[in-house]
């Protein structure tokens, strides 16, 4: 049991084993808990993160803060003009775009086509929106990288998704078709039931969110008119809300307006698709093994450093003893060494994690082939990392101190086995 | 007690030296005394495998307050292992140790750590002196464990290391002070707390002549300052200055002589 006695002394002995031992050694010792903090940390941050990204876009491009969409025995959300002026009334929402949706058959290269040759199709949702509204809500307008984004005024005028064109499909796949030689300006043919227009490329949408990648959208006074509808009624509502705003309560204020009668009301990330859900629990488990083994590694890495420490320094305690000190006083000296290496070690870490990585990922996001990777690190998940490593740390220091102090005194001074 | 009595009453004059016969009747003279240490029986064996060596062969003897004592013998005669078991650093295989008529042989070792902290110093033929600290911190980790504030152990550890003439010393780290200074750091770490009994280890044995005449004179006025002294030494001058010389040879004391300083 530490008495503050012990405390005391094994507080004077590792300050000044610390502060006398070689810097160079220190260091090495420090850098390796920096290297095991940032494996704990990074590693499951970025695998986290790199779902996170996608969460994010997602959001951040197509489904917005919250989502209200057609039930699934229906195409449209019914009094959809009531329901958007409903929404422009809540002083939580910031901004909303309702979409009419519907499904599509695309064919290019259809007047030089031969006969014998097949046609060039793929499938498509097409959305038809106000161009303006909608880039307040999900900045559509920053994902078209070639061409131009939708006006109001344009006629017979789409943008598409990068994917639907196979100059940007990085491999075949047969489950998704898609349109050869298509580019800005080109022409092609879009099929809604019965009703058939063609339209010109305006711009092409690049992204890593596949609603926006494998869809097409238009103007929407265009698109009502191929699907004969003139209700309003539309098929999806994006609302953006004000910053802080948790679209939860939102969501809840919704389904207690009576709104979810007639429509699906979900925040972004009930509208995750399952799969998603499943790869962020996968990561996360991932980051965990993965940090539990980083765990061990600085666990390990610190008793081989203690029990070399101890073993070299066995005389040293032999003599410590000898002369009175206990040997929890000694033993409690190399859990405060352990102690410092591991919490500056932290320190370092915690200051290039939030000093420097967080930031600099959060600018230049890493490019995964689905997402733009970020570093999630929460400072309550840090802080309890910090604690982990400390902890193990320390155990790892305490057992090899014990298993050379527990050695009989005088062979420790004699240095007899 | 009377004899080692006499004996400082007598310090300063020419020594007289009188070698008595070991013997039963001796010790029966000795153990009389009001022993501060007494030694009964002491056994020590050392097991390297199957083979068992006896090192010491029930060894019994007594040591009154303020006598020095020294133990010589040819090596391996058991004079250091009789020393470390005296001083509670090695543990008898049978036999006890008395401090003040307390038995040791039931003592925890956490019993043992503090009854060695409060009772005994330690001087070591090889100084003993922990690297990381400097000499006054040497000096003063004795007196932080015994619960004394910062201020206070410094202060004694200070006063222990002028004593010893290493005044100017006070914050040098043991490798940067010469063989003699490192073993006074250790006599001064080893007296500071006011030990009732001093054990040595060959003090001298890694100096110099003139540092171990330095180091047997700071004895010579420790004991004249009524410190009790237990010393092992090789060297027959040195063992002079003693009240007694106990005379080791295959694990037994083969012989006590007595010293009379005149």
């Amino acid at each position: 049991m530490a008495s503050f006695l012990t405390i005391r002394i094994g507080f004077f002995l590792a300050i000044r084993q610390v502060h006398r031992a070689s810097i160079w050694t220190t260091s090495l010792i420090i850098f390796v808990m920096v290297l095991t903090f940032l494996n704990l940390v990074v590693v499951s941050g970025i695998l986290v993160g790199l779902i996170q990204g996608a969460v994010d876009q997602a959001r951040f491009e197509f489904t917005s803060d919250v989502i209200i969409s057609a039930p699934d025995d229906k195409q449209y959300i019914e009094n959809s003009p009531n329901l958007l002026a409903l929404m422009r009334s809540f002083p939580e929402v910031q901004a909303v775009s309702g979409r009419y949706g519907s499904g599509a058959v695309l064919e290019a290269n259809y007047k030089t086509r031969k006969e014998t040759e097949k046609r060039n199709t793929a499938n498509a949702q097409i959305f038809g929106i106000d161009p303006a509204q909608e880039d307040a809500v999900t900045h559509l307008s920053e994902s078209v990288t070639e061409g131009d984004y939708l006006l109001p005024t344009d006629y017979d005028q789409v943008i598409i998704g990068q994917f639907l064109l196979s100059q940007y499909v990085p491999v075949d796949d047969p489950n998704f078709a898609a349109l050869d030689n298509v580019g800005v300006g080109s022409k092609i043919r879009i099929t809604v039931g019965d009703v058939t227009r063609e339209v010109t490329v305006k711009g092409i949408i690049k992204s890593k969110v596949d609603a926006l990648t494998r869809n097409m959208f238009m103007v929407d006074s265009q698109f009502r008119s191929m699907i004969g509808r003139n209700d309003g009624n539309v098929a999806q509502i994006s609302v953006l809300l004000r910053p802080g705003t948790d679209p939860a309560l939102v969501r809840d204020k919704l389904k207690q307006s009576g709104v979810d009668g007639y429509a699906k009301v979900q925040t972004y990330v009930d509208a995750q698709p399952q799969f998603l859900k499943d790869i962020i629990n996968t990561f996360n488990m991932l980051g965990t093994v993965f940090s539990s083994m980083g765990l061990v590694v600085a666990s390990i890495t610190i008793f081989i450093v203690v029990f070399i420490n101890a073993i070299t320094r066995r005389k040293y305690i032999g003599i410590m003893k000898g002369i009175g000190i206990d040997g929890s006083a000694i033993r409690m000296s190399y859990v405060f060494q352990s102690a410092f290496y591991a919490l500056l070690g932290s320190a370092i870490g915690l200051l290039l994690v939030y000093g420097f990585l967080v930031p600099f990922i959060d600018e230049h996001p890493i490019d995964f082939p689905f997402s733009d990777g970020i570093l999630v690190a929460p400072v309550d998940e840090t802080l309890f990392r910090v604690g982990l490593l400390v902890f193990s740390t320390i155990i790892a220091g305490y057992i090899p101190a014990w298993m050379i102090i527990r050695k009989n005194t005088l062979d420790s001074i004699l240095g007899r086995n | 007690m009377k004899i080692l009595k006499h004996a400082r009453e007598k310090s300063g004059r020419a020594k007289r030296r009188r070698t008595e016969d070991f013997s039963p009747a001796c010790f029966r003279i000795l153990l009389a005394h009001n022993s501060m240490i007494e030694v009964k029986k002491l056994v020590k064996t050392f097991k390297n495998g199957s083979v068992e060596t006896r090192v010491l062969k029930g060894i019994d003897f007594a040591v009154s307050d303020g006598e020095f004592i020294a133990i010589m013998g040819r090596s391996g005669a058991g004079k250091s292992t009789f020393l470390y078991q005296m001083s509670l650093l090695d543990e008898p295989t049978s036999g006890d140790v008395l401090v003040d008529g307390h038995s040791t042989r039931e003592m925890t070792d956490a019993e043992e750590v503090i009854f060695r902290l409060q009772k005994f110093g330690y001087v070591f033929q090889d100084y003993a002196l922990l690297p990381d600290l400097t000499a006054i911190e040497n000096v003063a980790l004795p007196l932080l464990m015994q619960n004394l504030i910062s201020i206070e152990a410094y202060k004694k550890a200070d006063d222990a290391l002028t004593k010893m003439g290493l005044g100017h010393r006070l914050y040098n780290l043991p490798s940067q002070l010469s063989g003699g200074e490192q073993q006074r750091v250790s006599i001064a770490r080893a007296i500071a707390h006011n030990p009732k009994v001093l054990f040595a280890d060959e003090p001298t044995a890694n100096l110099d002549n003139e540092s171990s005449a330095l180091i047997m004179d700071i004895f010579k006025r420790l004991h004249k300052e009524g410190q009790t002294i237990i010393m092992v030494t090789h060297e027959i001058q040195y063992a002079k200055r003693a009240d007694r010389v106990v005379k080791f040879d295959d694990g037994k004391i083969i012989s006590i002589e007595q010293q009379t300083i005149e």
